[in-house]
């Protein structure tokens, strides 16, 4: 009952997340903050709705399947926005927001 | 739910293709490929095609991008435009879909007992399984052991598809000099400068190898057997070419080498044939191979299993090494 609890807890706050990931990939600025929401889906999401399935599934083989599958993910994911971020950085994108990105008139 | 779902996965590979369709940049083309790849191997996965889910998501999402982006490094990355033949191939599209959609009216529905597919040798294969050969794969069973021509056929276009490749890439063009093997998208020295992704690739190699071998051997379990657990030892060589160069890769697993894997496997699997016929049986009825009929076929589906994976193995490794040795543009 309380795991089931803590599990539900778990799955919706991974849900959240990837929608956080998914607003702030879509409302963000420029390609590096983009990247930056974009990997919250990827690392926390999932880490959150993997650890809520591991409790649904409780102590069976699909519980140990699926851990194995959240600490590939863990090492994974973080690794990808990493390399993107970085090979962005190598073809030349600015990060934009270390100087003034957009000009707008200050009236 | 899983109507929902499947709905709105196959929602999203119409947009997938549209976008594929629409971009000019190839680059962005070749990843929307994966991602088409990825979400008709999430639909086979619930329509209860675990093994086609895995070779789609293996070979479709995995090898092909790879492929893809090792071609895009020998070309441009932004397609040319060009008007000539469009309404001939509007035409043709047309013609061809029409006749696509026409036919849909004869298939039969999802899960139809009654269709063709249930009634023809299928209920026998289901039957029979436990009967002759006792694994609980079905798929692996009808795969390897009833339909094992079929099979042999496959890894033989597999095997006729590197050469091929290779007889087109392997050499270095006439007149250029011989470039030193290097991936354009990689470098000469492979991801050396980023030091994040090769330490974390290197921890992950050896349990990917891993799970190739899991899914080689568990093949008459679960999911899984050769072409799937090729494609990952490839996958993971890939990974160690990308992160340390070209060069170390092919130390590790030098070009002839490949060549004679991807021969040897297709060899196994045609002298296990022969080895039936000449311990008295058909052309690849594994039950002669012991005593026991059973037995007999859980050790020929296990040697054509791994025939299958070393061809596979060796010919896409050896084609991702022809596509990195043309260098630059």
């Amino acid at each position: 009952m309380i795991v089931d609890a803590v599990s539900w807890v778990l799955l919706t706050l991974g849900g959240f997340s990837v929608l956080i990931g998914g607003i702030g990939a879509l409302r963000m600025p420029d390609l590096y903050t983009r990247m930056h929401a974009a990997s919250v889906t990827d690392s926390l999401g999932t880490m959150l709705v993997l650890a809520g399935v591991i409790l649904q599934a409780g102590f069976t083989l699909a519980a140990v399947k699926l851990a194995a599958t959240l600490i590939f993910l863990l090492f994974t994911s973080p690794t990808a926005a990493n390399a993107l971020a970085s090979a962005a950085l190598m073809a030349g994108i600015n990060p934009g927001l270390a100087t003034p990105w957009r000009q707008e008139p200050r009236s | 739910m899983t109507v929902f779902i499947i709905i709105f996965l196959l929602t999203l590979l119409v947009i997938t293709a549209l976008a594929i369709v629409q971009t000019s940049n190839l680059f962005a083309a070749a990843m929307l490929a994966g991602i088409f790849s990825l979400i008709s191997a999430m639909t086979f996965f619930l329509l209860d095609a675990a093994d086609v889910a895995l070779t789609e998501a293996a070979v479709g999402a995995g090898i092909s991008t790879v492929l893809f982006l090792g071609a895009l490094a020998l070309t441009a990355d932004h397609e040319r435009a060009g008007t000539a033949g469009r309404l001939i191939a509007l035409v043709v599209v047309t013609a061809i879909a029409a006749v696509l959609i026409y036919t849909t009216f004869d298939m039969p529905r999802l899960g139809d007992p009654n269709a063709p597919s249930q009634l023809h040798v299928a209920p026998w294969y289901l039957e029979k399984t436990p009967e002759y050969i006792d694994v609980p794969n079905v798929v692996t069973a009808v795969l390897a052991s009833f339909r094992g021509y079929d099979t042999l056929g496959e890894t033989f276009v597999v095997f006729t598809a590197g050469i091929g490749v290779l007889f087109l890439l392997g050499k270095a063009p006439v007149g250029q000099p011989k470039l030193s093997p290097a991936m354009t998208f990689a470098g000469k020295a492979g991801l050396r400068h980023y030091q994040i992704p090769r330490v974390v690739g290197r921890l992950l190699i050896p349990f990917i190898l891993l799970f190739a071998l899991y899914v080689q051997f568990h093949g008459d379990y679960g999911p899984g057997g050769g072409f799937q657990a090729g494609v990952i030892v490839a996958a993971s060589i890939v990974l160690f070419a990308l992160l340390e160069g070209e060069e170390r890769a092919l130390q590790a697993l030098p070009a002839g080498l490949l060549k004679l894997l991807a021969a040897a496997g297709a060899l196994l699997y045609g002298f296990t044939g022969v080895a039936c016929m000449l311990l008295g049986g058909e052309f690849l009825n594994y039950s002669v191979l012991a005593h026991d009929p059973v037995h007999g076929q859980h050790y020929g589906i296990l040697i054509i299993e791994a025939g299958v994976g070393f061809t596979v193995t060796g010919v896409l490794i050896s084609i991702f090494h022809s596509f990195a040795a043309r260098g630059a543009k």
